[in-house]
């Protein structure tokens, strides 16, 4: 396959974590919390599934089922996470960038310490093919694209079409720009925000998931997993709080991601090892002018939601 | 407190919230230290599901608490270096807390630390040995508040002209600096292990043992910012701009030249940890030397109430704990991510614990008690 396709395949498919990633963080912004947990969560995400599959990975069930229970063991201790991250800063109103990162801290600590008593014969080896059906067999990067890639895509165009074409998503926005106005309208805000994280936890949970037991598919992969986690908060804000331009975000990302291994694979351009690091460094620096471009234009549909990071007190003026 | 139902006579909800007006020293500091304990428990069921060594002999549950005492205060060398690490992480704290105190989330310690340790090893590698050792410390120490200064600004100065996301904008920033220390160690070390070994010149003199100058220059730093924010203009300042940006505007006080002066502030004393680190322990450099401390030092700020005296408190629990869980790591043979679960979960109840200090609970039926959320 050609050169180019193949390494637009890969971008793809390794932004298929980020598109999990932002989308799950993208809910729960549109709900007014910046959930710094997102690393965590998804390392926990990745944990939980790797932990069901560790359980089943070698036993006689149809695969079909096999794929479907270590989806919902991710899924499990993500929402579990999203629920701890809601019931601090929704019900006992705590500080969202603290809470957030008390979650990171733990979220990366545990994945750490479960997924090392994991035997990745299990897991992995035997769960990674069914997980790329179909294109399991093919020897090109063409391999990495399963079905959790597919869902990836299918989810965020999903959220995109909830937040703004529905009911329950002009009142999750609402939650989100001005919850004392959404109460007062009757909308049941804390019921939303609860909802919204712990739904947005669940998918960013996936992207965990996705990333050890797809797109890496190695014993190794749960080190380099909480780096990504920042980086698709930083998606969100290169997406403009949009999921359904995160799959073209994602893409971008991945490839600045990879082009620095990549290049070098290119025999008509010449880069040396110390232009690498400059490389990786390129999402987060357009992250940036992103950020600050969209503020100077200052048009109220490109910036965060207006009470995004503050808590809700319905007696406090 | 009064309690406000009076109109909800028809229907009334199993529970209300009404903010505290105040709370005594003394019931706020018990409800703390409950959750700490509360945590402490649930730390070890965890533990019981984690460690095998547990699992297999329960009877070492008792270890399993000795070893905080152990692991920070166990011997004389553990307890020098619990000291010291509580006094960077403290630096970097009481260096958040001018922005904190303006409300402006400055979530880049991380980074502004990293180009502090970046600057001063930077002038020790090419400078180091080529001039008189003193006058190497003091351009180091410059070139890390230089540094720190210019990464806390950036952000400061899209806040203060077109109101960028601080919070979001300070986050990549650290990853910018943490490439940009990997782009010079490809420079520096063309071997391709990217490894700097360690530099021979710009030492911090040590003063009776390796940890104790580190300690003091933190503690005057804490007595000197907690003067700063209480005592002067400046302080006062930062207060209103955090208190409510209109007021400030009102009694005159130029919101934007307030933020762009605390945050080269922030980022100069971030960088100033940096060359604690640089010339005081490390004298190298990798993309980790800040090792999650600029994040770690968010909650320790936080926690402290953004009070610099309460911050020696708050950085002392954060290290017994990672100090202690390293120790149960060694001793209970787990892997190594163990203090972050344990500094996680104690986190998670005194972060949960400051709820039922701010509010107040009111049962339906009975008269309203204060404390009574405290058992959750």
């Amino acid at each position: 396959m050609n050169i180019w396709l193949n390494f637009l395949i890969d971008s793809m498919a390794f932004g298929a974590t980020f598109i999990y990633g932002s989308t799950g963080e993208i809910l729960t912004e549109k709900a007014g919390h910046l959930n710094l947990g997102i690393p965590g969560i998804m390392c926990m995400g990745g944990a939980g599934g790797c932990l069901v599959l560790n359980a089943i990975g070698r036993s006689s069930l149809p695969p079909f089922l096999i794929v479907i229970l270590g989806i919902l063991g991710s899924l499990a201790l993500a929402m579990l996470c999203g629920m701890i991250y809601s019931f601090l800063t929704v019900t006992l109103r705590a500080n969202q960038n603290v809470t957030g990162l008390a979650l990171t801290t733990f979220g990366v600590g545990l994945m750490k310490v479960i997924m090392s008593k994991l035997d990745a014969t299990v897991y992995l080896v035997g769960p990674k093919q069914m997980y790329r059906w179909p294109f399991a067999n093919r020897q090109d990067s063409l391999q990495a694209m399963g079905i959790l890639f597919f869902a990836a895509v299918i989810i965020a165009v999903l959220a995109g079409w909830i937040l703004f074409r529905t009911k329950t998503g002009l009142h999750l926005r609402a939650v989100g720009e001005n919850p004392a106005t959404a109460d007062a309208v009757g909308i049941n805000v804390t019921k939303y925000k609860y909802a919204a994280t712990c739904i947005g936890s669940g998918i960013a949970g996936l992207g965990g998931f996705y990333y050890i037991i797809d797109y890496m598919a190695s014993q190794e992969a749960y080190l380099s997993l909480e780096a990504f986690g920042w980086l698709s908060i930083a998606l969100v804000i290169f997406a403009l709080w949009r999921p359904p331009l995160t799959i073209i975000g994602s893409v971008v990302f991945g490839f600045l991601f990879s082009v620095s291994s990549f290049i070098t694979n290119v025999p008509w351009i010449n880069v040396t090892m110390a232009m690498k690091p400059i490389l990786k460094m390129l999402p987060y620096v357009v992250t940036i002018l992103v950020l600050i471009v969209s503020s100077i234009r200052n048009k109220r549909e490109n910036q965060p939601p207006a009470s995004l990071g503050l808590s809700y007190f319905r007696e406090e003026r | 407190m009064a309690s406000v139902k009076r109109h909800a006579e028809a229907r009334e909800p199993l529970m209300h919230l009404s903010k505290r007006a105040s709370i005594s020293p003394v019931r706020s500091w018990i409800i703390r230290i409950c959750a700490v304990l509360l945590g402490f428990l649930l730390c070890g069921l965890i533990a019981f599901l984690l460690i095998e060594k547990l699992q297999q002999n329960p009877g070492r549950i008792g270890d399993f608490y000795y070893a905080f005492i152990k692991g920070a205060f166990g011997t004389s060398r553990k307890f020098w270096k619990f000291l010291r690490s509580t006094a960077v992480l403290l630096c970097i704290a009481l260096a958040l807390t001018p922005a904190f105190r303006m409300r402006f989330w400055n979530t880049g310690g991380e980074g502004q630390t990293l180009v502090g340790v970046l600057g001063a090893i930077a002038v020790d590698f090419y400078l180091g040995g080529k001039i008189p050792e003193g006058l190497l410390l003091v351009l180091m120490l410059l070139a890390a508040l230089c540094c720190g200064a210019v990464w806390g600004v950036i952000p400061a100065l899209f806040k203060a002209k077109w109101n960028t996301n601080e919070t979001l904008f300070t986050l990549m920033m650290n990853y910018v600096a943490t490439y940009l220390v990997a782009y010079f160690l490809v420079v520096w070390v063309p071997s391709g292990s990217s490894s700097l070994s360690k530099l021979q010149h710009g030492k911090l003199p040590t003063l009776g043992n390796d940890y104790l100058l580190i300690i003091l220059i933190v503690l005057a730093l804490t007595i000197g910012l907690h003067i700063y924010l209480n005592y002067t203009k400046h302080g006062y300042e930062i207060s209103v701009v955090g208190e409510s940006i209109r007021t400030a505007q009102y009694v005159g006080i130029k919101v934007g030249k307030v933020v762009i002066r605390t945050m080269i502030l922030s980022g100069m004393l971030c960088g100033l940890a940096g060359y604690l680190i640089a010339a005081g322990m490390d004298q190298t450099i990798t993309t980790e030397s800040a090792g999650g401390q600029g994040f770690t030092a968010i909650m320790v700020s936080w926690l402290g109430k953004f009070n610099p005296l309460a911050m020696i408190l708050t950085s002392a629990l954060i290290q017994v704990l990672n100090q202690g869980a390293a120790q149960i790591s060694q001793d209970f043979d787990v892997s190594g991510a163990m203090p972050s679960v344990i500094v996680g979960i104690i986190l998670f109840f005194i972060i949960g614990s400051e709820f039922f200090i701010n509010y107040q609970i009111h049962f339906r039926g009975h008269s309203a008690k204060a404390g009574k959320g405290a058992l959750k």
